[in-house]
């Protein structure tokens, strides 16, 4: 038993609203630069939908994960190492940009110059591939809250295949129609099929805590990662090319503090925590015959941190007796394999994806109550979970690989928690063979009910930090006296963000866990480059730069359009 | 004579000294830089055409030049491959090869004048050096294709380039043999040494990180946070950017 920790997050896709707030400070955090305008690190999916990039989900075009071979072991599904090598002059399988969308910008300066006419200029849209004017004809979320489903809903690759198994099963009819939300970063995998790809050895998964990251240094740009990751999480920096991924935020999970797309969550949907597993059966498990059973066996990985054997052997591994004790407290684990309503994304790429989903419910509970039931009646619940608006077909095929009674059960589990947590609120008395239909005790439905309804900030984000001891010989860290202090700290490598040496993130990181551990101000006080800098951001108040800064009102003079303006003290903790 | 000297006594030297240095130099310096900058998102079609039948053909070149550069030509004799059989070989395959990567470049050149997003991700370094490199290809082609023409009487290179080349490496460069062939090998020769001078300080540098070792390394790669303390150096001026040009409006 080789046991290691890894960082997971759950989302709650019932509280998703769709907002897309996780997605624009993730950008502003990460992708705000040139050559990555098109890159979103996390991203807010319609579904039905085609996603991003369009139709990623189909394997059998983009060639993602892994597969069994004759024999029954574990290859790319792209193909093995020779086919990839031959393959490098031109990668064969390879989302182009017309897949994602072309970036733009708007001709805002038009605004202001125009010479004085007769028509109102106009600020026209500009790509920022080929800087000439440009039409707009896709986007990171074209098909947004089901836009242009009945033209194009057919194309989302699980309607495609749910519709080939079941008649009629999907439908875009106003009436009939149904939608979720879904947010993706990476998932960490634990069996990374782009790690399995990369040619050059670039990509590599934290042993401490199980972050999969590119080494921007080691990576050449033979984008063989873009094909081999089948959630197209991977993306091809078009300026430096070099790939770039969702890190996890791990400068600021390194710190405790959870990731930006976690800290900004409107709907509070997103838990952070770790799992143990045992990595000597890794391969194994993602190597079971029928893609089924890749949801047990990905649950038979995680190891019990409350398990006396596994806590000696992961303090025998050298992992701290405080990871261990986070481990026990981790909401991840409890949602995944406690209480086990948290799904995995897609498991059937078979790449052990550790950004686990609940399953939405929540339409049914409006059928039910137009129909005229009671909503919230176990009964009720239970027997409508078959009918429900969406169907388990469409969950199944993304969360459990087609087995719908995986996905029946979890959503068993949310009704009857809903029935049994109706009746304490209305303080009747509780029916314990509620909890007991969905093979639960009493006591464990609230426990899960408080961990999806009321966990605070810190039930919901258990990250440990990493060991200041360990920290000291932090890969960047010897270079910080050469970044310190000084409005050089930031600057650009003389060509520009292209060349040179990034500057290191872990630089940044240094001084956030500074400026937290000594100081009584928010974090990330220090303005950079005139940007907002979200990545230092602890929630406290509003990052520096956000606002314009205040203005002190005139007395007894008549409103400027300056006051008119909602006041600019954007409390939010 | 002195000329000789120069070119073919103390040019290649320098050359061997700049390619050596400085992809040291880049190889220390500008770890980000050294990438293949991949134009693939922006225009696939082409470049799936062109890119494999240039490398390919490449590598099918320098299997060529290794035939005739470094194995003497007593040891074909000895192992029976008649000078007709070699010569006839030699043109054939290095014809065909020749013509490949021509052939790729020129599909790659009008893939990047004329597709919009890769022109405008091209640098002047790039031009420079695909000036240099296709120069070096069509100079190669024409030294093959010339020996085609004169036949029986070709000027027979594993005399003169091939001694002198071998010659190189053991310091004693036999300046006399490289002088005594024709003109379009001289151009050849220079060309060529240009291009691997300015090797390291181009895009070029991607094949020597040729990634071969994915052939043997495990397919996850697990690495600590605190492996390689102190690694990363500050940022100097080295020479002319490799990047493209950053836009600027967001920058102070």
């Amino acid at each position: 038993m080789r046991v290691m920790a890894q960082m997971g997050m759950v989302m709650n896709l019932d509280k998703c609203i769709g907002c897309h707030t996780c997605s624009v400070t993730c950008k502003q955090a990460w992708t705000n630069r040139a050559g990555t305008e098109y890159v979103w690190f996390n991203n807010v999916e319609t579904r039905p939908g085609q996603g991003y990039p369009r139709r990623y989900e189909d394997q059998e075009q983009w060639k993602g994960g892994w597969q069994l071979n004759k024999k029954g072991r574990l290859v790319l599904k792209g193909g093995g190492r020779l086919k990839k090598l031959f393959g490098l002059f031109a990668s064969p399988v390879q989302p182009e940009l017309k897949d994602y969308y072309e970036p733009w910008t708007y001709d805002y300066k038009t605004l202001i110059d125009a010479p004085l006419g007769d028509d109102f200029p106009v600020a026209r849209p500009k790509s920022l591939i080929t800087g000439k004017d440009t039409k707009i004809s896709w986007s990171a979320n074209w098909d947004d809250d089901l836009g242009g489903a009945p033209e194009m809903g057919h194309l989302d690759p699980i309607v495609e295949k749910v519709r080939r198994e079941s008649e009629d099963k999907i439908k875009f009819a106003f009436e009939q129609t149904f939608m979720f939300y879904l947010p993706r970063i990476c998932e960490h995998c634990l069996n990374p099929s782009c790690m399995a790809s990369c040619p050059s050895g670039a990509i590599y998964k934290r042993v401490e805590d199980g972050i999969v990251l590119v080494d921007q240094d080691k990576c050449r740009g033979w984008r063989q990662c873009i094909t081999g990751c089948p959630y197209k999480k991977i993306y091809f920096n078009h300026k430096t090319g070099k790939a770039e991924k969702c890190t996890f935020c791990y400068p600021r999970v390194e710190v405790g503090l959870p990731t930006v797309c976690s800290e900004t969550c409107v709907g509070r949907l997103r838990y952070l925590g770790l799992f143990l597993y045992d990595a000597d059966r890794v391969t194994d498990a993602a190597a079971v015959t029928d893609v089924t059973d890749l949801y047990e066996s990905q649950m038979d990985v995680l190891l019990d941190p409350n398990d006396p054997e596994v806590a000696a052997a992961a303090l025998d591994q050298g992992i701290p007796a405080d990871w261990l004790d986070a481990a026990r407290k981790s909401p991840v684990y409890a949602l995944a394999k406690v209480y086990k309503v948290a799904l995995p994304l897609h498991p059937e790429y078979r790449t052990m994806p550790m950004v686990w989903y609940v399953p939405p419910l929540s339409p049914i509970v409006d059928l039910l109550s137009e129909q005229g039931h009671d909503a919230e009646d176990s009964g009720n619940l239970f027997g409508a979970i078959d009918a429900l608006r969406i169907p388990v077909e469409y969950l199944a095929e993304l969360f459990t690989a087609g087995d719908t009674d995986k996905i029946t059960e979890v959503l068993r589990k949310l009704a009857a928690m809903r029935a049994y947590m109706r009746a304490i609120t209305m303080e009747q008395e509780p029916d314990p063979s509620i909890p007991a239909a969905v093979g639960m005790s009493p006591g464990s439905m609230y426990e899960m009910y408080r961990l999806m309804a009321i966990a605070k900030y810190d039930e919901r984000y258990v990250i440990p930090k990493a060991h200041v001891e360990q920290a000291h010989d932090l890969e960047e860290m010897g270079c910080s006296v050469d970044f310190e202090g000084g409005p050089g700290m930031y600057e650009d490598s003389p060509f520009g963000e292209a060349s040179g040496r990034p500057t290191p993130v872990a630089v940044e990181n240094f001084y956030a866990l500074k400026d937290r551990q000594t100081s009584d101000t928010p974090a990330g006080e220090q303005a950079l480059r005139g940007r907002v800098n979200l990545l230092n951001w602890d929630g406290n108040g509003s990052p520096t730069g956000l606002f314009p800064e205040k203005r002190d009102r005139p007395s007894a003079a008549a409103p400027s359009p300056a006051d008119l303006r909602p006041p600019t003290e954007g409390g939010s903790s | 004579m002195m000329w000789d000297v120069l070119l073919w006594g103390i040019l290649p030297y320098v050359m061997l000294a700049v390619l050596i240095g400085g992809t040291i130099w880049r190889y220390r310096y500008d770890q980000f830089g050294w990438t293949t900058r991949s134009s693939q998102l922006y225009e696939s079609r082409l470049l799936r055409i062109g890119s494999p039948i240039f490398h390919f053909g490449l590598l099918a070149v320098i299997a060529g030049h290794f035939f005739g550069l470094v194995i003497p030509m007593s040891w074909t004799l000895f192992f029976g491959m008649s000078q007709d059989f070699y010569h006839l070989n030699a043109l054939l395959v290095g014809g065909v090869a020749g013509v490949c990567t021509l052939g790729g470049i020129v599909i790659l050149i009008y893939r990047r004048r004329k597709t919009g997003p890769v022109f405008m991700a091209t640098t002047s370094n790039d031009k420079i050096m695909y000036v240099v490199l296709t120069a070096a290809i069509v100079l190669g082609l024409w030294t093959t294709l010339a020996s085609v023409f004169s036949g029986e009487h070709g000027h027979n290179y594993r005399e003169t380039v091939s001694p002198w080349f071998r010659s190189l490496f053991i310091l004693q460069p036999d300046v006399a043999a490289m002088a005594a062939a024709p003109f379009s090998f001289h151009i050849h020769t220079l060309v060529g040494m240009l291009l691997f001078t300015i090797w390291p300080f181009t895009r070029l540098v991607h094949a020597f990180t040729a990634p071969l070792h994915y052939l043997f390394r495990p397919y996850i790669v697990y690495r600590s946070r605190d492996q390689e303390p102190g690694q990363v150096r500050p940022a100097r001026r080295g020479w002319a950017p490799i990047g493209t040009k950053d836009r600027t409006p967001d920058k102070r």
